[in-house]
Order: C-alpha cells, then structure tokens, then sequence
C-alpha cells in the first residue's frame, strides 16, 4: 500500500525521494501493519520556530515483524541495575533471564580494593522449576536469599522478577521486606516481568523508581569536596565512565554517584547530597532526576560526553552553572590542552572518511549522541531511530504534556514524590534561576534528536529487520550502527557494522580520548581492506582468455 | 580476582543457582530449528526471550541468527497470545517469506496456557499459512531442564509434524547429530557418506550458522534439511541417533510413529565412540570401512602414541552438555587422562551413572554433578586443583582465578572462533581436540619453565 504524502518534503536524500524511501520500507506491509509503521516512520523537517514532525514511539511492536527491542526484564537488572557491582542481584524466574543478562554488556567496574565486593562476574538465580509454576516460588525465594546472604555477606540484594513470578503471583516485595528484616540488610523487589511494557524502557522506570524509593537517601553524610554533580545515564560500556570520571575529576569537581556505571550501593545512598544531576541518557534515568528534584530539590541538566565538541560544550555548560571563576579556567585550560590532539585526529580521519554515510538505530540516546561523532570527521548520519526512545527522546521534552499515557504506559507505576520535610533543599533560588536562564543554560529540557538532524533525513522508531535490510539497499551506507542482533546481516551486505550498545570490544569512547578512539574505530571499519576482497579474482574477470604455453 | 566470593567451603545449596552451567529451552529449540531449510523461528512469549536467544546465538556463531517473537505485553498475558501468534504468522509470512515457521513456547506462553497447535489449526482455516507453507511448534517451557531439552523437543516436533511411512522403504538412513556445531554436521554426513550411504540429517545448520562472506544477506542460507526430506525420513531403513539427551526422543518417536529402528549412540567425540559410530554405520550399509576412514583412524591413534606423555595422568575438569561430557570424559580416559570433576547444569539420572561408569578405573576420587553449576564446580578446583579445565567462555573467569590452562569448549563460546568451522566429532575432530589440549598443557609448560629446562623440543 501506498501512503500519501502527509507532508511535503522538497529535501532529496542522497539522490532518492524519501517519501518514496517510506513507500519501499512500508509497501511489502499487510496494510495494518503498514499504517502503524508508517507513523513511526518520518521525514525530518526542520523549519526555523517550526517544531519537528511528531512520531509515533513508545508503542507496541508488532508481532513477527523481527524487531530489534527486548523486554522490561533486561531494561531492568541488564540495563539499569546490572552495572552495580556490591549489590547481590537476584533473579527470580527459570534460568535463562539470568544466563543472558551476566556479563554480557561490558560494564566494567572497579571495586576499591581486593576485598571489596563484586559481584558483578557472577550469576544468581532461582532456577524456578514446574514444581514452583504450580506451588509457587515464594518459598524457594526465600530460601535462596538465605542462602546467597550466608555465601555472600552482601550489603543489600536486589530480587528480579521474570515472566512467570507475576503469573504466579509471587510477592517479590513483601518476600523482600521479611527476609530483610530477618536478615538485617536491604533486600528489594523489582515487578520488572518481561511483558510489563512494550519494550525495555519500561524497565528502566522500573528500576529508576525501585532504586529511588530503596535505596537513594539512606546515608546522608556530605561528602568534603566543591561542585558536587552525579552523573546519570552512564552505565561504564567499554570503560566509558571511567574516562569521564578522569576529566570531572580534573576540572575540580567531586563526582558523588554515577548511575551506574562503575557503581556501588554507598554512592546511591549518599546520591541525594549533591548539587546538580548531570544527564547522559535521557531515556533511561530521567526519572530518576526528576524526583530527586522533587524530594531534595536536586537540579538537572542534559549534557552529552560523545564526541568533543559536546564534551567541551557540555563541560563549559557546567562551569557556567557553578558560575565559578577557577572552576570556568579550569574547565578552558583542559578543553586547551586536549583539543590539538583532537583536532589533529579529526584532520586525520576526516581525508579518509569525509562525506561518507552512517545510520545509527540504538537506544535511548546514543543514536543522538553518536551522530556528533561523526559529524567531526566529516561523516553525515542519513537516517536514525531509536530502539525503545519515547517521543521527547524524538521531538524534545517539551512534547510530554501532550503525549497520551496508553494501557501498557499505565502499568508502570508513577511514583508519587513529595518534597523530603528536612531534607527538600531547592539548590538555586527564583534569582539564580533567572541568572540562568539569562546566561541561556538550559535547564530541566532536552532537545531531543530530531532537531540536530537534517532536513529530510529517515527518522525510523523500532526499525524492523525488513527495513533494515531495505535501506541498506537503498543507500548502500558506508557504515551502520545497531546492536549485535543487527551486525552480521549487515555485515554479510558488505556494510560494516558498529555496535552501539556493548561498542563490539572498544572504547572508551566518550570525552575527547575516547572520541579520538572512534574516530579511528570508524577509520578502521571504513576503509578496511577486507570489503574489497568479497569478489574473488575470477568472478571481476571472468573471461577465459589465458592460455598455458605450453598449448 | 575475578571470583573472589567463591569460598573453599562447600555450602549446600537447594534454592539458589550461582553461574550455571545451563540455560533455558527455547534457545535449543530456536537452533534446532534454524536447522531446517527456508525456516524462521519464532519465540511465542515476551520480546526479551527472543532477543536474549538471538543475541546469544549471534555471539557464538558470529552470524546472523534471526527469529520472530509475539511480543507478549500485559495484556496478551491475561488474556493470552492468540491474537499475537496469529498476526505474527501473518506478517512473516507476507514480509520475511519463509518455507515454515517453528514455533516455540516460553515459560510466558506455558504459564498462561496457550494451546499453540489450536492457534496454528486456526491460523490454517483462516487462511494465514499461505499453501505449501507450515508452520510447526514445540512445547519447551523454561523451567522443565535446559537448552539441551528444547533441542531435542524441537527435533522431536519435526518428526511429529513431518515425518511419513508411505510403507516403500527408501535406501536411506537418517542421522540425527545432536545438539552439535554445524561443522560437527557436516563430519557425521561425511562419514557416512564415506561408508555409501544415502542420509537425511536433521537438524542440519551447517550452511546456515556457518556461512561465507558473499557481501550479499540471505536470511534463508542454502544449508538445512529440506521438508521433503523430513517428510522421507518415516521411509528410511534406520535412524542413527547422537547423544541419548538431545536425540534420544525424536529417535525413538519416529520408530514408534513410522516403524523406523533407531540405534541411539554416544556423540561421536574421540577415539572409541567414534568406533561405535563407524560400526554402527558399517552395518547398517552391509559394506567394509573404506580406506580413507581407517587412515583417519590411525592418524588419531598416532598422535595419541606420538604425545602420551603429555596426557598421561593429568587431572581434568569439564563442565557442559551432559551428551558432550559423556563421550568427552571417555575420550580422556582413553588417552590417559582422568576426568576428576564433571559438572552439567542439565538435570537427568543417566549422567552421574555414565560419567561414574567411565571413571571407575580412576586413581583419583571423581566428582560429578548433574544439575550443577560452575560455581560449585569451582569449589571443587579450589579445593583440589587440576592440570586442565575444559568448559565454555564462562570458564575463563575460573581459569584465570586458578591459573589453570582452560581449553574453551561447548556453548557458548563468546570470544575465540573455530568452533563453526572445525569439527570436534569423528577421528578428525579427535585430532582437534588432541591439538587443542596439547597447546593448553605445553604452552603452560612453556610458561612456567625454569630458564635451564625450557624446551625446544617436545
């Protein structure tokens, strides 16, 4: 079926009209199907005071079509929680959940000391058998805390619900407060059942309103230091944050919690004591940000750390907030001295890979964040979508009050946050905020990605494998970035393929170390050698004109 | 370290499983199934399994693995998965276009009670199984054993569904390979090629999860068995089955269901169970073993004459898929090795019993689990190491903690390649697993010795 323009678009994309682009990516459709896609494919248009054409996120998938997403589950102990290495994550559910989410994404960690906890190399569950689908699981929870406490002495366990624990009916939560109270750590629940959402998004809610209401605010020691930031949305993929931990380090400030990459139980607990929330994915933590403004009046503000110019862009963002002189000259002095390397990278690369074409489909962010990488050597990202993003990951917060709340949306539970009695301590007042907002420092917003795209690129929301594979063959990028599900069909089209979520075996690739790193990971894909060997000798020349001498 | 929690002090467990040495059924079904020519799997349950299954699959082989999912949300939990699966069946038909959809329950689907053969019948009078297409299914509901069992649910569903006695017998045998690599397929059928036969193998993902770089994507590769070959197998004169955990049933159900006789085997890993494989095959085609068979046969037997001083008595730890550890702890036996501790995260009797029967001559105490996992296993080398651990990818975490040479086998595998392209079955794959263990054990020789005594020759 053939969907009418619904908006005109005068932008050609590399040669091609992208309303009949659209039309190839939905035509092979059942009509149904097709429709639904359609609205969660979209022509950028960027027009000045305009906003950008509204898309269609955060739905269902629908069934069969071969979808990138994975469930609430992963969002919840893979994404958001996994990362933490001193707490005793748990599964509760038959052992596979548990199987593929340990050790699989590459967080890295660093206990402080040989005999600090981590337990990240390991893999906990409860094995539920049939015996428990019918009698239920309570009992062998139960048992298997006691267990994994008197083996593992740990501060706090953390229980993960799988598909059947919510069929069954198992209370994880009150399992939780009686075998904490017996055993006198913290032990909490989370209701992250595979089928709570559309995607692992609902997850990371789960997990956000789960660590918000158990554990953040327990230990409210100040820790001695100035510029006290927490950084959300960093989970220390292929040692991420452990670079950015480095530079804020650096520049003066005193990084109180990271969420949670590199992460351990005290920093969340102690979380609530810093200044300003520092925001890398939206997607995943915003929650989080947002009632720790409402409990402890704790600001936020997006910044991103892919890419130099947004490293330099976000760090001065910071110091302008701070408003501090030294910490201002700080911040300048670091961005001189690691920008010639990085300018000389950039130079480097760029007359290798100038003008050539990438698409991003991750995520949460990083398929925005990604795109000012390559945008610095030259590269220019086509078309981009996000696996499991909502709308104002698209199209900017400022959509949220008009987006509708649907059936799977309402199951995941809305904290009600209120303001902490002794502890609610709004860190600027109405001035400072209007010093602010003078300065032009954004506060509390998030742009989304679609105004940095460019006129007429494809905005495609839970890409499918059939469109995948479609607009591979139509504009034969140069390279393709998605997860591992997604590598080696693209692969074997002789497009490289860059994961984006576990970043295959690099990184660190954020701040301006890491931003040199993938501009020759790219360099390296790129212009491998390997792409020009796929026709063999014989099938170039396949004439037969040699002949032996001896004939 | 890696593993620092793990205490010398053995603890009885009964709830709770630390770092398993199993995962769940339906990614054995989804293998088994990919092992069928122009099909697509699907998962009926929530997205995460399918993802997981894929992502997993995709980091062992280094290929595309591809499969459907219904995406079970609140909603089709309560009221249950028809509506998804019977869409699902829709669009894969109509975008993705394959020969047939197998599908395969999760403990989502199982739990609710979804009656997929009635949603398949149904999706059949409505019209959404376009003709000569199917679409088949297996129960394999994850919390009833392990990956091993979906596998074998997934072969046994093809029989089921397939399987058909005209009542004219077909000059052919069918060979059921077991939950093994593609290129270990690829041995079985050459060997019995060798010996003249005519076979059918299923399932049969060489081809498929083993595929060349021709810079153009096929989602549906030329390998698999095809289903008129399935359909043939009710016609065949027998059926050689590998692994009594992963062909054990579908052996068992064709002779029940189309009056095949089936003779079931240990895998053929190593020296002697690749005897029995090679006998089995000679009688069954009336003919003698052909020359090239017995020169591979002998070329085995050299190394194992030429190097036996570097196996005899060393101590070695396995853990994997009970069907592997069966007739790998023969093999080690058979070159002087002693399995001392042999773990498999998949429940079953017969395990324990097979691995204590091929230990009895052993020097040393053997400890053996089914239904363990790697956490207890590592227990067991802390408190008495060994000279070798062969386990999969998890088993590097252990190896590095002990200092223990570690030869990477079994699934998964998520960070060497090989195992997609040699096999580790008949005599040749023998000579693998020989070379691989002499390279673990010699070049920890070569590391730890003393400057006055490190080799040149050896």
């Amino acid at each position: 079926m053939v969907i009418q323009n619904e908006k005109q678009c005068s932008a050609d994309l590399e040669g091609l009209d992208p309303q009949e682009v659209k039309n190839d990516l939905i035509n092979k459709y059942p009509p149904k199907v097709a429709r639904k896609r359609s609205k969660q494919i979209v022509i950028n248009k960027i027009e000045k005071d305009q906003p950008v054409p509204k898309i269609q996120a955060n739905v269902r998938t629908i069934p069969g079509i071969i979808t990138q997403r994975g469930c609430t589950y992963a969002g919840c102990k893979g994404v958001v929680l996994g990362p933490t290495r001193d707490i005793l994550n748990l599964t509760h559910g038959p052992i596979g959940c548990g199987f593929y989410s340990w050790l699989t994404r590459r967080n890295q960690t660093r206990p402080v000391g040989p005999d600090a906890h981590n337990f990240m190399p390991y893999c906990f569950s409860t094995d539920m058998q049939d015996r428990e689908i019918v009698f239920g699981g309570e009992k062998k929870l139960k048992q298997a805390i006691e267990e994994a406490y008197n083996i593992f002495k740990p501060k706090a366990i953390g229980i993960f619900s799988t598909c059947p624990v919510g069929l069954i009916g198992d209370d994880v939560h009150a399992v939780a407060r009686e075998m904490g109270k017996k055993l006198g750590i913290n032990i909490f629940g989370f209701s992250c059942e595979g089928y709570k959402g559309v995607s692992q998004s609902a997850g990371h809610h789960i997990a956000n309103n789960g660590i918000f209401a158990n554990v953040v605010g327990l230990d409210d020691n100040v820790k001695e230091g100035k510029f006290k930031i927490n950084l959300l949305g960093e989970y220390n993929i292929g040692g991420d944050a452990f670079a950015i931990e480095d530079l804020l380090e650096e520049c003066g400030f005193t990084l109180i919690s990271t969420f949670s990459g590199n992460s351990s139980y005290d920093y969340f607990a102690n979380s609530h004591t810093a200044d300003l929330n520092l925001i890398m994915c939206h997607r995943s933590i915003n929650y989080v940000a947002e009632m720790m403004e409402k409990k402890f009046g704790i600001p936020w503000m997006k910044i991103n750390f892919l890419g130099a110019d947004s490293t330099a862009k976000s760090l001065r963002k910071i110091a302008a907030y701070y408003d501090d002189q030294e910490l201002i000259d700080k911040v300048e002095e670091v961005i001189a001295r690691e920008m010639p390397a990085v300018l000389k990278a950039q130079e480097d690369v760029r007359s290798r890979c100038e003008g050539k074409l990438a698409m991003i489909f991750v995520g949460g962010s990083r398929a925005h964040h990604y795109q000012d990488i390559f945008k610095e050597i030259g590269m220019r990202v086509i078309s981009a979508g996000y696996e499991f993003a909502h709308r104002d990951d698209y199209e900017g917060r400022e959509v949220l009050p008009t987006i509708k709340i649907d059936a799977d949306s309402r199951n995941i539970e809305e904290l009600e946050i209120h303001a902490d009695s002794k502890r609610f301590n709004p860190r600027n007042s109405e001035e400072d905020l209007k010093r602010l907002a003078e300065k032009g420092i954004e506060m509390e917003t998030y742009n989304g990605m679609m105004s940095d795209m460019s006129d007429g690129s494809m905005v495609i929301d839970d890409i499918s494998q059939f469109e995948t594979e479609k607009m591979i063959e139509l504009y034969k990028p140069d390279i393709f970035c998605a997860g591992i599900k997604e590598k080696y069909s693209v692969q074997k089209n002789g497009v490289p393929m860059k994961q984006l979520h576990s970043y295959d075996n690099g990184g660190p690739y954020a701040v301006f170390k890491g931003a040199i790193n993938f501009y020759y990971e790219v360099d390296r894909m790129v212009n491998s050698k390997v792409w020009g060997y796929i026709k063999a000798p014989w099938q170039k020349n396949p004439e037969l004109s040699a002949r032996y001498a001896c004939e | 370290m890696l593993l620092r929690h793990t205490p010398l002090k053995i603890q009885d467990r009964k709830a709770l499983s630390v770092n398993p040495a199993k995962t769940c059924q339906p990614i054995g079904a989804m293998y088994a199934a990919l092992g069928i020519h122009g099909c697509l799997p699907h998962s009926h349950g929530s997205q995460g399994c399918c993802a997981y299954h894929r992502s997993t699959l995709t980091r062992h082989y280094k290929e595309p693995i591809m499969s459907g999912t219904s995406s079970f949300t609140e909603g089709a939990s309560v009221f249950g998965g028809q509506a998804n699966l019977l869409q699902a069946i829709n669009n894969i038909f109509t975008i993705y276009e394959p020969d047939l959809i197998a599908v395969h329950t999760t403990c989502l689907s199982e739990t609710i009670g979804d009656d997929v053969l009635q949603i398949t019948r149904k999706a059949r009078d409505d019209g959404k199984i376009p003709e000569g297409k199917h679409v088949i299914h297996a129960s394999t509901p994850s919390y009833v054993g392990s990956h091993v069992t979906g596998f074998a649910n997934m072969t046994k569903a093809m029989v089921n569904y397939f399987a058909e006695s005209t009542g004219k017998k077909k000059n052919q045998i069918n060979l059921i390979p077991g939950y093994v690599e593609p290129p270990d397929m690829e041995e079985i059928r050459r060997l019995a090629e060798l010996m003249n036969l005519s076979t059918v193998m299923f399932p049969d993902t060489s081809g498929v999860l083993n595929g060349p770089q021709t810079g153009r994507y096929r989602m549906f590769p030329p390998g698999g068995v095809t289903i008129p070959e399935l359909i043939s197998t009710g016609d065949s004169m027998g059926t050689i089955a590998m692994g009594e955990y992963a062909s054990g049933d579908a052996a068992r159900v064709l002779d029940t269901k189309c009056k095949v006789p089936c003779k079931i085997l240990d895998l053929p890993i190593g020296l002697q169970a690749t005897d029995r494989y090679i006998d089995a095959l000679r009688k069954q085609a009336g003919t003698e073993v052909p020359a090239q068979i017995n020169f591979e046969r002998g070329q085995l037997l050299d190394i194992i004459t030429d190097m036996q001083a570097w196996f005899y008595g060393k101590k070695v730890a396995l853990a994997g898929d009970p069907d592997q550890m069966i007739a790998l702890s023969e093999f080690l036996v058979a070159i002087d090795m002693w399995p001392v501790y042999v773990v498999t995260g998949t429940p079953g009797k017969i395990f324990e019993k097979r691995i204590n029967e091929i230990t009895k001559n052993s020097p040393y105490p053997v400890k053996v689990k089914a239904g363990g996992d790697l956490f207890l296993l590592h227990q067991w080398i802390k408190n008495e190491s060994v000279d070798l651990l062969i386990a999969n990818t998890y088993g590097k975490y252990m190896a590095r903690d002990s200092d223990i040479p570690f030869i990477r086998y079994g699934f998964p595998i998520l960070d060497r390649i090989g195992h997609s392209y040699f096999p580790s079955v008949g005599y040749r794959g023998g000579m693998r697993l020989l070379e691989k263990i002499l390279d673990a054990i010699l070049d920890r020789k070569d590391r730890d010795s003393p400057e006055e005594s490190f080799e040149l020759v050896m």
